[in-house]
């Protein structure tokens, strides 16, 4: 063409006329939707302890698997992805996020076969979390281990 | 608009077909949401299964490729047999929706990569076959599917995420045409080969800003080779620049002089309702001007509503591996330009 922009200016123009989502409306559904997932928890929680004798600590334990699995089943169903598509942050930040995003490379990948379907594509998405979720406790432990020979925490 | 006796290439990027080769019939396979869509109705089938009955989207996505290019052929009254050479091709990796869509149909086959505009290479191609004499029918396809692209480019369908509103929505289906050195109603009267361009946008969700230039520096050259001005067409069609890609287009055309605002069309917007089909910026993917050609300008330039159409099916050329790598995306775009058998006659008269 005769006139043609230069890279910045269009990269500038795009970026201008590219709409972006309304962050306050975001947060507003994500509160929402992440409320309603804690709120669920705390429910399971006191059901367990009202009904059942089991401790505190171990309801926590049992909170967590229920809400697991619930989202691998609303996963399987598909049902989670349109949870997710409204919610944003808010479904996907709590455990039930971190479980559909396993949940869903397995069924999607499972064509490939049990090794290189499931065995090697499960991870894709929650691989990262899981590693440096890892390091940075292990990072973590680490500086609490040099303050506690310091004499700084007890 | 340019008018010559003899077959050639004709200025910078462009060949002019004297005897132009025609467009003698068509098949458009949608998907459901395609379907359910503004365009619906256009198509040739729907097919509400998007594995079409198979096991994988891949399979899936083969199955739509087959089952247009068979119903072209049906329509064009041939067997297989009768086709010379086959252009086709796909988004997924080595083209695997298109091998083992027609790996059966026993056709001479060339394996093509341009993209989303692979519909327009494949014409291209085509065409410049017949024209030069080297076959009398080729089939031209090409397909994409959205569970085969999701998962290949970006996540999992069932994976829970949110989409920008500047992305695309792949187009699940397949288009296929029959063009034929002899008959046609719509006929190849030139194309336009497009160069990459590269304008540096590295944002994978925001194709139409990619492609954008790549439409734009066709366009321009189309209308320089040609000797043109955009109201010699009824319609200029551009693949899937969606909402964002018009309005680049339509500015860096204007700052050259060119208006094209009132026959700008673009595929992508045409096909889905973005605001109750939740599909941002508009549809996207081989199939996307594919079927769009196939089911719904074909259709309104027998009808006679338009007489000369650019058809200009744009491509963003990266892979996972490029994004990953921080390359930037560059788009190409390939005009066809299609008329009405009677054209050229009632404009002398």
């Amino acid at each position: 063409m005769k006139k043609e922009p230069t890279k910045d200016a269009y990269n500038e123009y795009v970026e201008e006329i590219t709409p972006t989502a309304n962050v306050w409306l975001n947060c507003l559904k994500a509160f929402i939707t992440g409320g309603i997932i804690c709120t669920l928890g705390q429910i399971i929680k006191n059901l367990i302890l009202y009904y059942t004798t089991i401790s505190e600590m171990q309801a926590g334990l049992w909170v967590t698997i229920i809400l697991v699995f619930l989202s691998v089943l609303l996963t399987g169903l598909n049902v989670y992805p349109s949870i997710a598509n409204w919610g944003g942050a808010g479904a996907l930040v709590p455990i039930t996020g971190f479980a559909n995003s396993v949940a869903a490379p397995a069924i999607e990948f499972q064509k490939e076969g049990q090794v290189f379907g499931i065995g090697v594509k499960i991870f894709t998405i929650a691989g990262p979390v899981i590693l440096y979720g890892i390091f940075s406790s292990f990072i973590a432990g680490l500086l609490y281990w040099i303050g506690m020979l310091m004499g700084w925490v007890h | 608009m340019v008018k010559k006796l003899k077959t050639g290439p004709l200025g910078k990027q462009s060949i002019y077909f004297a005897k132009a080769p025609g467009l003698r019939s068509w098949a458009s396979i949608a998907g459901k949401k395609e379907g359910e869509g503004p365009l619906g109705t256009y198509f040739d089938e729907v097919i509400d299964d998007a594995a079409f009955g198979q096991d994988t989207w891949e399979e899936g996505e083969s199955k739509f490729m087959e089952h247009a290019c068979k119903l072209a052929l049906k329509k064009a009254g041939l067997c297989a047999k009768d086709i010379r050479y086959l252009y086709g091709g796909d988004l997924l990796g080595q083209l695997i929706a298109t091998t083992f869509g027609i790996k059966n149909m026993d056709i001479p086959f060339f394996g093509i990569y341009g993209a989303c505009s692979t519909a327009g290479e494949a014409l291209s191609m085509g065409s410049m076959a017949i024209a030069a004499g080297y076959a009398d029918h080729v089939l031209a396809t090409a397909s994409s599917h959205f569970g085969g692209a999701e998962k290949t480019f970006r996540f999992p369908l069932e994976y829970g995420n949110q989409r920008p509103l500047s992305a695309t929505w792949t187009v699940t289906g397949s288009g296929a045409f029959v063009l034929s050195s002899t008959e046609g109603e719509i006929v190849i009267r030139g194309i336009t080969t497009g160069k990459i361009v590269d304008y540096g946008v590295k944002d994978s969700q925001n194709m139409g800003a990619c492609m954008a230039p790549a439409a734009a520096s066709t366009i321009y050259q189309h209308l320089q080779d040609f000797s043109s001005t955009p109201d010699d067409y009824d319609r200029i069609f551009t693949g899937d620049l969606g909402k964002i890609g018009q309005d680049l287009l339509l500015k860096l055309l204007s700052e050259n002089g060119i208006d094209i605002s009132k026959q700008h069309r673009d595929c992508g917007i045409e096909i889905f309702d973005p605001d109750t089909q939740n599909t941002g910026s508009g549809g996207s993917g081989c199939g996307c001007s594919a079927i769009t050609l196939a089911g719904y300008i074909t259709r309104q330039m027998l009808k006679g509503e338009w007489k000369r159409v650019l058809f200009v099916p744009t491509g963003a050329l990266l892979s996972t591996v490029s994004f990953n790598e921080g390359q930037p995306i560059p788009g190409i775009a390939h005009a066809i330009l299609l008329e009405t058998k009677n054209l050229r006659k009632s404009e002398d008269a």
